[in-house]
């Protein structure tokens, strides 16, 4: 699952996903009638609307070994928060096939360490590298230290630490626009952090936090990039 | 004389004004990340020698075991309080506690009553309504006294004047303490142990002065008929043992079924709250005791919306709670906003879901504005000694607010996610959306989405989407 917005917005992380992926020997297809995990809607309160999107990514991925994405939030709407759309719809056959599919759904670094028992993916990145967990990867899903074993077998790369690391950015969906003001001073304490890092890229697993920290960092002028971590690893001499 | 939250106006609002105030932010930063770093390291003591993660489940277990079985627990607690000399009365609302706590003032025939620090009674708004009768209620906690000198409101549930510094604490003091007793010192400086010394001097004598004390209560204890009340200072202890009336008013989800339940409450609750093994005071009274203490003891049992939220499959969770504040301490949210722009005396992610859960969602905008105040980062649940799912609670209540304006003219966001649900049901609509990415960021920049462009930047559009690539490429194999 490339997810709705690497699809429309950063092709470069899908793209990235699947060379990744294909290197480390897995069978990838991107099956085309994917939209979007329905996110959005659920943690906005639209559950009625979430229900048919809920019933295209389960039609979609019904018959995979495993559904891998390059964000937390998804996969972290996917495993826990398809079964409350499926309990409003009513519709028992949907329950039954969440209940297929929600567990098979994973965030790219946990597919690499827990199923593929992988934490150098060969790649090569020789710049300085801070990283943020995002809050989804880091408390719904549970994804821990992975993503930094990841990193840390990278070779060129220097990581260097993030202050208030596990603080969120203050993105949260559509907390951003509803909560703007809010949500712009603790991605700005969030920007703060990363420059004081002196990295030049900030790196995290999903691109909805990257772009609201990287759109305060362009505007400030920062001279620092937002790079999802999915490109770190697929980046090879 | 202190202030309310009525007519508060809605979160987002609040929170803009709450953001620009430096020394707000300051003073919230400075204490939330101490309390952060106290608690933490208790915690971790913990883990040391047994489980937090096991205390955790066993505070939330008796709270559970209460709340599923909370008509009896209450029965229990009305009987045993009642053959410990205490009367219990029932209210089933804010303006029926007040009549009760003001009616039994007013048989006493007192002008003043002084009370330890309770949150119940700022939520009925009970010194107001004894003002009304002509009986002045004097807060003796010393946060509390900075907030009601100041004609101010609390913002944090442990620390009510978090948002203040000593400087205008001082000020405070100086120009409002003589008008409703003892005077401060002229001579008063800014040193928190001067200023201290004169709260003490102020309140000492309002303590020896006081026929009647009002108090709320952490817990109630049905299998003993027993009130606890846990502070820092020993205000509240003066209040509950020198008057000759003690009138607790007690919300319903505080009953614990047996004695011992309380044994990982206490143990969770200072921890978890301000940083501490255990808190320096802790008050537990069973009725009257004859010649030792308030010889007429009244207890108010209040419902006021938490059986609306007990019926609330999923938000009942929220009446496990034990008001420590961890939630408002790590919440990124709270931390910039403070507690005043969540409009009630429950501020952060816990008054999130507990304002709207008691009031009722969809009854006003500024209670439809709550669940919306959270990023859903998730850092309360991962706090909270009892378990509460917070972020699970705000999302549904979000659900619960969106159903409570379907039927009507259907505002624009609600048309945005209808639209979305049909284009994002069928990839090829969706697809479709995406030819005019580029459009759609260009316009978003220009005149829409000023709500996001007024501080970030929108990124640049790709040349394709990712399923063109993908369909162009044969998924990167040509």
């Amino acid at each position: 699952m490339v997810t709705c917005i690497n699809d429309a917005l950063y092709p470069g992380t899908g793209q990235a996903v699947v060379t990744l992926l294909r290197r480390l020997g897995v069978d990838v297809e991107f099956p085309e009638s994917q939209t979007c995990c329905a996110q959005p809607m659920v943690n906005t309160g639209y559950l009625d609307e979430a229900v048919p999107v809920v019933r295209n990514f389960v039609d979609t991925f019904a018959g995979y070994d495993a559904v891998v994405t390059p964000s937390g939030s998804c996969a972290g709407c996917a495993r826990h928060q398809h079964s409350i759309v499926a309990r409003r719809s009513g519709d028992a056959g949907l329950a039954a096939a969440v209940a297929e599919t929600s567990p098979k759904v994973y965030e790219l670094s946990e597919f690499l360490v827990d199923v593929l028992g992988v934490t150098d993916v060969g790649a090569y990145y020789p710049h300085t590298v801070t990283y943020h967990p995002t809050c989804h990867s880091l408390r719904m899903l549970g994804v821990g230290e992975r993503p930094r074993q990841l990193l840390e077998k990278v070779r060129g790369i220097t990581l260097l630490e993030l202050e208030g690391a596990d603080q969120c950015c203050g993105f949260g969906g559509t907390f951003a626009v509803k909560n703007a003001d809010t949500s712009v001073a603790m991605g700005t304490d969030k920007a703060r952090h990363v420059q004081d890092t002196g990295a030049e890229v900030l790196t995290a697993g999903d691109n909805s936090c990257l772009t609201h920290i990287g759109g305060l960092m362009t505007r400030q002028q920062s001279g620092v990039r937002s790079v999802h971590l999915a490109e770190i690893l697929a980046a090879t001499e | 004389m202190t202030g309310t939250f009525v007519g508060m106006p809605a979160f987002p609002k609040a929170a803009h004004e709450a953001l620009g105030n430096a020394q707000l932010r300051h003073n919230l930063a400075h204490a939330t990340g101490t309390i952060r770093a106290k608690r933490q390291r208790l915690v971790d003591e913990v883990n040391e020698n047994s489980d937090w993660e096991e205390l955790r489940l066993a505070g939330a277990g008796v709270k559970e075991a209460a709340l599923r079985d909370l008509g009896t627990q209450l029965e229990l607690l009305e009987s045993t309080l009642t053959a410990n000399g205490a009367t219990v009365h029932w209210a089933r609302d804010a303006a029926e506690a007040n009549a009760i706590v003001a009616s039994i003032a007013k048989g006493h025939g007192v002008d003043e009553v002084v009370k330890v620090k309770s949150m119940v009674t700022q939520e009925i708004g009970l010194n107001e309504a004894l003002e009304a009768e002509g009986i002045a209620a004097w807060e003796t906690d010393l946060a509390e006294l900075i907030v009601q000198l100041g004609h101010d409101l609390p913002s944090h549930i442990l620390v009510p004047a978090i948002h203040r510094n000593r400087s205008e604490i001082r000020e405070i003091f100086l120009t409002e303490m003589g008008a409703v007793g003892r005077p401060a010192p002229d001579d008063l400086t800014d040193e928190p142990a001067v200023l201290a010394a004169a709260a003490r001097a102020h309140l000492r004598e309002k303590f020896l002065r006081a026929k009647v004390g009002v108090s709320g209560a952490n817990f109630a204890v049905a299998d003993t008929g027993t009130l606890v009340v846990v502070e820092s200072e020993g205000n509240g202890r003066m209040c509950l043992t020198l008057p000759e009336v003690l009138i607790s008013v007690v919300g319903i989800e505080k009953v614990v079924p047996t004695w011992d339940g309380l044994d990982p409450l206490l143990r969770l609750l200072p921890r978890s709250s301000t940083g501490e093994r255990m808190n320096p005071y802790t008050s537990t009274w069973s009725g009257v005791t004859p010649g030792d203490g308030p010889q007429e003891v009244h207890v108010v049992l209040l419902d006021n919306g938490r059986t609306n939220a007990l019926a609330d499959e999923v938000g009942r969770q929220a009446l496990r709670c034990i008001r420590c504040s961890a939630c408002l301490n790590v919440c990124p949210v709270y931390e910039r906003t403070g507690g005043h722009a969540y409009g009630s005396v429950y501020p952060g992610p816990i008054g999130a879901i507990l304002n709207p859960l008691l009031k009722g969602p969809g009854s006003d905008e500024q209670v439809d504005s709550l669940p919306y105040a959270s990023s859903l980062c998730g850092a309360c649940f991962e706090v909270c000694p009892v378990l509460i799912d917070i972020p699970s609670v705000l999302v549904d209540l979000r659900a619960q607010v969106v159903d409570a304006h379907r039927g009507g003219v259907p505002k624009v966001e609600a048309l945005a996610f209808k639209g979305a649900a049909v284009a994002l049901s069928d990839s090829r609509k969706l697809a479709f959306g995406e030819r005019f990415t580029k459009i759609g960021l260009r316009l978003a920049r220009r005149v829409g989405a000023s709500k996001w462009t007024s501080a970030r930047d929108l990124p640049p559009a790709p040349r394709e989407s990712f399923r063109t690539w993908w369909k162009r490429t044969d998924g990167g194999r040509r």
